[in-house]
């Protein structure tokens, strides 16, 4: 188990960091192939999204520099990343991937996206080859876990939307939504969520604005409000209460002047910006202004998380469940390793019992079918008489540290080592069919 | 035996007190709840004590005991007034210790009395009392909105989780309350202004404005107009509104205070 991760998440590092390590899904198949033809890699992945960004990978001898490649990759110094970086090896990427994929190492623990944000990482980054084989096999069992934490537990079940908090927010400030107006700036599953909420709520009318005209078109009909262009936003914008912003752009596109204006317009009318993209729309100097309330995605997963308190329970249910996978995986990890001997052990019996019973056969003269098959079972049922302790202790062997000693003696006893100079093909074939 | 009463009311009030300090730091339903029947009941005991005084025959609303005594149960009033309208007890924070101390100071036995007795037009004199009383109360909740404002402001810009479970309403409400208390005192004051120079003019036959008296009465009046007039024009709120109703409620102190050193406008022992 040659695994090692690296990363930054909303614990480890704060909102400015990530910025500036988080990579848009454009250039991700370009990282993971970076990443595979660094030293020392045999495949890799990365998982970017507004809360983390880690790499993943499977190395040659469980050394990889990582570290090295983040700093090379993001232009980024030692001193600047290094204190907000976590590092796993082997069983504890296992684990770390488990929780990750089950929601539970997230900001919102239970939040549902994080599932299939890692399951798109992992398609784009099989798409481009470079995961194969092991992380292959890893992330199809996070993904299985991931299910079971889902169905057996009830921490996705009760998870409590950002767009519910974020019309909570709303109704701090404004008391009631009543004839309220929302801005929607730039597209997005959440940010949608979040004006339908508001709109529900009592918000009476919408503009939404998009980089594109016609999707901003497309998405006002959908909610009978206005499109407006992207040009006239800062204009337009002060006639809001409310903006859900989430574009893509990588600098904010609203910044301290843009807030004095508004709130001169507004004659000083409080604003309340709903900032989800990462990078930030909203610059913090604007945040600052007296009447301008921002929260970004980490301040409303914040206001989510304080919401739970019969969460931890179901949490709790849940580590259970990756803990006992992790150690159902580690050892499935082991006893592959002594599959190959198991099954030369079983080729070399098989090869002597059918050699006896083609010496035997010249002697005893022509079989009738029943009589065939007598001699077939009793043969087996021998071999797999005897065989079946010395297997059985294979397999307990294997998931304690004397493994390779035993290995090695059966390999002895039964003279296998010859038989072991088998292609390197047919062992990848063996691993695969367990 | 109207002292009597306003004591119980004083009792009643202290509930209110331990409310404003707890409220401060936690949210309780409960305590709430218990802090407006408690301050209902104080009303009650004090508008009996007043009630008591007015019917006796001799009320000198003029003295320092009856007047303050008069300034809380207005400012009670127009606590309970914005608790009927937006279901709020959070003013109290701020108006809860100033009725307690209004009260406990009239609740003790001296009562030294305004120098009223030139004065001619007893009517008039009244009005100007329960005008500019009425104003005070206004600006004083209006001063304590403008606090819970700026607090609120503080929690929702510290994106803290508890912003969400505030004993205080929500922004708009606070401002709402603070700018229509504003609105509705402002004028009271103007009247009370207006009747005290009536008053002064018809004692003395003129105004003298270096009597600290008037000039800080005027000050606050200014502040008082320069508050409704940004807010009204500009919308201003938060921590510039803050800063001047602090200033018109420093003033206002300022102007109570000079009752104590004005040549027309002074307490005596009685």
């Amino acid at each position: 188990m040659r695994f090692q991760l690296i990363g930054v998440n909303h614990k480890s590092a704060p909102l400015e960091v990530r910025e500036r390590l988080a990579i848009p899904e454009s250039r991700l198949p370009d990282t993971c192939r970076d990443l595979t033809a660094y030293p020392g890699i045999e495949e890799g992945m990365v998982i970017s999204t507004c809360n983390r960004v880690e790499i993943v990978a499977h190395t040659t001898n469980g050394h990889a520099d990582l570290r090295g490649f983040l700093h090379d990759h993001f232009h980024l110094t030692a001193a600047e990343l290094d204190a907000h970086v976590y590092e796993f090896r082997e069983k504890d990427v296992v684990r770390h991937l488990f929780r990750v994929a089950s929601s539970l190492d997230s900001m919102v623990v239970g939040e549902a996206q994080i599932l299939g944000q890692v399951k798109e990482a992992y398609a784009t980054a099989r798409a481009v080859g470079a995961v194969r084989g092991q992380l292959d096999q890893l992330f199809s069992l996070a993904f299985a876990v991931a299910k079971r934490v889902r169905s057996e537990t009830a921490v996705v079940s009760s998870s409590v939307s950002i767009a519910s908090v974020a019309v909570e927010l709303a109704k701090k400030i404004f008391g009631t939504l009543e004839g309220k107006t929302v801005f929607l700036v730039g597209a997005g599953k959440m940010s949608e969520l979040a004006a339908r909420h508001l709109m529900a709520h009592g918000c009476a009318s919408i503009f939404v604005a998009n980089r594109t005209y016609d999707r901003a078109i497309g998405l006002a009909q959908k909610f009978n409000g206005q499109a407006i262009r992207f040009e006239d936003l800062h204009n337009t914008c002060d006639r809001a209460d409310i903006v859900i912003t989430s574009t893509g752009a990588p600098h904010a596109i609203f910044r301290r002047e843009h807030g004095e204006q508004f709130l001169t317009r507004r004659k000083n009318r409080p604003m309340f910006f709903i900032d989800i993209a990462v990078p930030r729309d909203v610059s913090p100097e604007m945040g600052k202004l007296d009447g301008i309330f921002t929260y970004d995605i980490d301040d409303l997963q914040q206001a989510v998380s304080s919401h739970v308190a019969d969460r931890r329970k179901e949490a709790e249910l849940a580590e259970a469940i990756v803990t006992s996978e992790v150690e159902r995986f580690e050892a499935r990890l082991q006893t592959l390793d002594v599959v190959p001997t198991i099954v030369s052990l079983q080729d070399h019996l098989e090869t002597i019992r059918q050699a006896e019973i083609d010496r035997v056969r010249g002697r005893m003269g022509p079989l009738t079918p029943e009589q065939e098959m007598a001699v077939e079972a009793l043969t087996r049922g021998i071999i797999n008489k005897v065989m079946h302790t010395p297997i059985a202790t294979l397999k307990t062997a294997a998931k304690e540290s004397e493994a390779t000693t035993v290995v090695e003696v059966v390999r002895r006893l039964f003279n296998l080592h010859d038989k072991e100079a088998a292609p390197p093909d047919k062992k990848n074939e063996v691993e695969t069919r367990h | 035996m109207s002292l009597l009463w306003l004591r119980f009311a004083l009792a009643c009030y202290f509930i209110g007190l331990v409310y404003a300090f707890v409220a401060i730091t936690r949210t309780s339903d409960l305590f709430s709840r218990i802090a407006l029947h408690a301050a209902s009941l104080g009303m009650v005991f004090h508008f009996v004590s007043l009630t008591e005084l007015f019917l006796s025959g001799h009320v000198v609303w003029a003295s320092v005991h009856n007047g303050e005594s008069l300034l809380a149960f207005l400012s009670m009033s127009f606590f309970m007034l914005i608790y009927a309208v937006y279901q709020t007890t959070s003013p109290g924070v701020v108006v809860f210790p100033v009725v307690f101390f209004l009260t406990f100071v009239a609740a003790v036995d001296e009562q030294p009395v305004l120098l009223t007795q030139f004065v001619s037009h007893k009517g008039w004199l009244a009005a100007h009392i329960f005008l500019i009383f009425i104003g005070y109360a206004a600006l004083l909740v209006s001063f304590g909105a403008s606090l819970l404002y700026l607090v609120q402001e503080r929690q929702l810009k510290a994106k803290k989780s508890a912003s969400l479970i505030s004993f205080l309403p929500a922004l708009e409400v606070i401002d709402q309350i603070g700018y229509r208390s504003l609105l509705l005192g402002f004028p009271f004051m103007t009247l009370g202004l207006l009747t005290g120079s009536v008053v002064a003019i018809s004692t003395y036959g003129h105004l003298d404005f270096l009597d600290p008296k008037i000039l800080l009465s005027l000050l606050m009046w200014v502040v008082y107009m320069v508050m409704v007039f940004t807010r009204w024009n500009s919308g201003w709120r938060g921590r510039r509104a803050a800063f001047l109703a602090t200033f018109a409620f420093v003033a206002a102190l300022a102007a109570w205070a000079a009752n104590y050193f004005s040549a027309i406008h002074r307490f005596a022992a009685s």
